[in-house]
């Protein structure tokens, strides 16, 4: 029986042996958890709710059924008794689901995202929903009506967003993972920047039901881990077709690649011109290429590519999704949930509803999302945008002819300083310049960690694959960090 | 691009979103500035680009139209700002 080191130190994989083998009980473990977050959750505040009572009843109510399900020889869900962090954007059944907004902050879900069900069945326990960005619209959690996180290597610099309540999380060793979602980034930036490991599934991969909307045609619900195969564990088991989801597909998820045998030999790397430009930080770029040739030593073979349109995924993302949000968000009427402002007539409760409950960032894309849908304005925004996304996407399927994957950073910098972008919208776009075109083209995207920045700041590495391909970026993420260590390291709080 | 004040108050008239003076001189600036950006887009040529509907193949699935037990009325009204027998309350449509 190998020894067991500091329960918080656990990974999603050495947690689940332990508990299987019954030498430490899922209380044993959720209540390492909970003492770690009442320690250091104030220097964090990766948790917009945490939720200790109901996280102890689960793990007893785990412990139960291990106990009876191995008596009576029963199944036992492969998850049972793991602790998870789930972001505030994702339905958890008779537990607050703010957004990170206002306009929310009484709302309780009356149902389960599908994700998170099916992460119920496989027998996690609760820990709380983490912050994020209002509605997950930002790269910095700055936007939070509920206060800022702040980055576990450097407190005062952002966790990256909008999922950096979950990145925080992981890299705090507040839970040994965490739920994001990911609209233009959201998964993979602030897990580059906290120095964790993320997946943004494909499009339709995993289901959106009780994922709050924001742009529908790019958010996709991910994970965020320690390690890779984590990250696949809990992947595999929230992916699946979903029939309360029109965009779900229905097609069997693959099996775990992840293992002792994995190996990289003979599988061709892109690496595009595009995500290596001018204004980059450049130990980003020297670490996301050494990370490169660490794959070259592995026997994948380096290709330069060229991903032409690149430079439009900007403006093509900051018309869609505001779009998409402008029309999602049509449903914070005041009328089924959310804040009442005004009960004066219906224009005021609206009005002032949607005036007092959203932030300035929400405020914003709504503004931008209905005007690029007007009258007048449609054909030369929307429109124009939906044809140039239509030719980004032909760039992956060209490249994709001759690579099986594409490498690049998550992001041009490392963390940035909380506050660093003032009141600036267009400066914090920029950061999601490499993550966006994977969500315009429905692609599924892999963050981990490849070296650190001489301000001691996480570097990460994005490989992204042709849709469905997961495995191919498992695969590859489980020999780099088989073969380096930067995954391992962990901040001092 | 710049926009005008009134068409800022436009844009919120239809987005239902009441905006103090400050906001709206605000996102007059910053929404302007967006636009010049995303102007870039007006010079590429997508004459016979067809627009993306969907990142996925087209498809048409539909499930099986059999009945399912849904959220009872006391889970839909759980969140309700204001009730009335059952339902959702608000203010009068016609004055």
């Amino acid at each position: 029986m190998k020894e067991i080191k500091n329960l918080v130190d656990l990974t999603v994989t050495e947690a689940v042996e332990v508990l299987s083998s019954g030498q430490i009980s899922s209380r044993e473990l959720t209540e390492a958890y909970l003492e770690r977050i009442s320690e250091h959750e104030r220097d964090i505040h990766a948790f917009i709710t945490t939720t200790p009572d109901l996280a102890l009843k689960m793990a007893d109510g785990a412990d139960t059924k291990r106990l009876k399900a191995t008596k009576e020889n029963e199944n036992i869900p492969p998850l049972l008794g793991l602790p998870l962090a789930i972001k505030d954007v994702l339905c958890v059944e008779g537990v607050r689901a703010t957004c990170g907004s206002k306009i929310l902050e009484q709302f309780t879900p009356p149902f389960n995202a599908t994700v998170v069900e099916n992460l119920l069945n496989a027998g996690v326990v609760v820990l709380g929903k983490t912050n994020t960005d209002e509605f997950a619209m930002g790269s910095s959690t700055e936007n939070s009506a509920y206060g800022v996180t702040h980055n576990p290597w450097n407190k005062e610099r952002v966790p990256g967003g909008s999922s950096g309540g979950s990145a925080a999380a992981v890299a705090a060793k507040f839970s040994p993972a965490a739920l994001g979602t990911d609209t233009g980034g959201s998964v993979r930036q602030p897990a580059s920047f906290c120095g964790v490991t993320g997946i943004k599934p494909t499009y339709g991969r995993v289901s959106r039901y009780g994922l709050i909307a924001y742009g529908s045609s790019l958010d996709s619900a991910g994970v965020l881990a320690r390690t890779t195969e984590d990250v696949e564990i809990i992947f595999r088991l929230m992916a699946g077709y979903d029939e309360r989801d029109a965009t779900s597909i229905d097609a069997p998820v693959a099996d775990a690649v992840c293992r002792d045998g994995a190996d990289v030999k003979g599988l061709r790397i892109g690496v595009p011109k595009e995500y290596f430009i001018e204004g980059i930080q450049p130990e980003v770029a020297q670490s996301v290429r050494t990370a490169v040739e660490t794959f070259r030593d592995l026997g994948a073979e380096i290709i330069d590519i060229s991903l032409p349109h690149t430079e439009y995924a900007l403006p093509v993302y900051y018309l869609i999704a505001p779009a998409e949000a402008s029309a999602n968000l049509a449903r914070f009427d005041g009328v089924r949930y959310g804040l009442r402002a005004s009960d004066e007539n219906m224009l005021k409760m609206y009005t002032e509803s949607r005036g007092a409950g959203f932030g300035p960032e929400v405020k914003r894309r709504i503004m931008l999302g209905t005007y690029a849908l007007s009258a007048g304005y449609y054909d030369a925004y929307y429109g124009q945008a939906q044809k140039v996304r239509t030719l980004i996407k032909s760039d992956f399927e060209n490249v994709f002819s001759k690579v099986d994957v594409i490498a690049a950073p998550v992001a041009p910098t490392t963390a940035f300083k909380i506050g660093g972008h003032g009141d600036d919208p267009l400066a914090m776009y920029l950061e999601d310049v490499f993550t966006l075109p994977a969500n315009l083209a429905g692609i599924p995207g892999l963050a981990f960690p490849t070296g650190f920045d001489s301000d001691g700041l996480p570097i990460g590495m994005q490989l992204m694959g042709k849709q469905f391909d997961e495995p191919t970026l498992f695969k590859l993420g489980y020999v780099f960090q088989q073969h380096t260590d930067w995954h391992q390291r962990t901040p001092h709080l | 691009m710049s926009l005008t004040l009134q068409e800022v108050e436009h844009i919120a008239l239809l987005a239902r979103l009441e905006l103090s003076t400050e906001e709206k001189r605000l996102y007059q600036q910053q929404l302007s500035d967006i636009l010049d950006h995303v102007a870039q887009l007006q010079k590429l040529n997508t004459g016979d680009i067809s627009p993306s509907s969907s990142v996925l193949p087209p498809r048409s699935r539909l499930r099986a139209d059999t009945a399912k037990e849904g959220l009872a009325p006391d889970q839909m009204l759980l969140n309700a700002p204001d009730v009335e027998e059952n339902q959702f309350k608000v203010p009068p449509v016609l004055e």
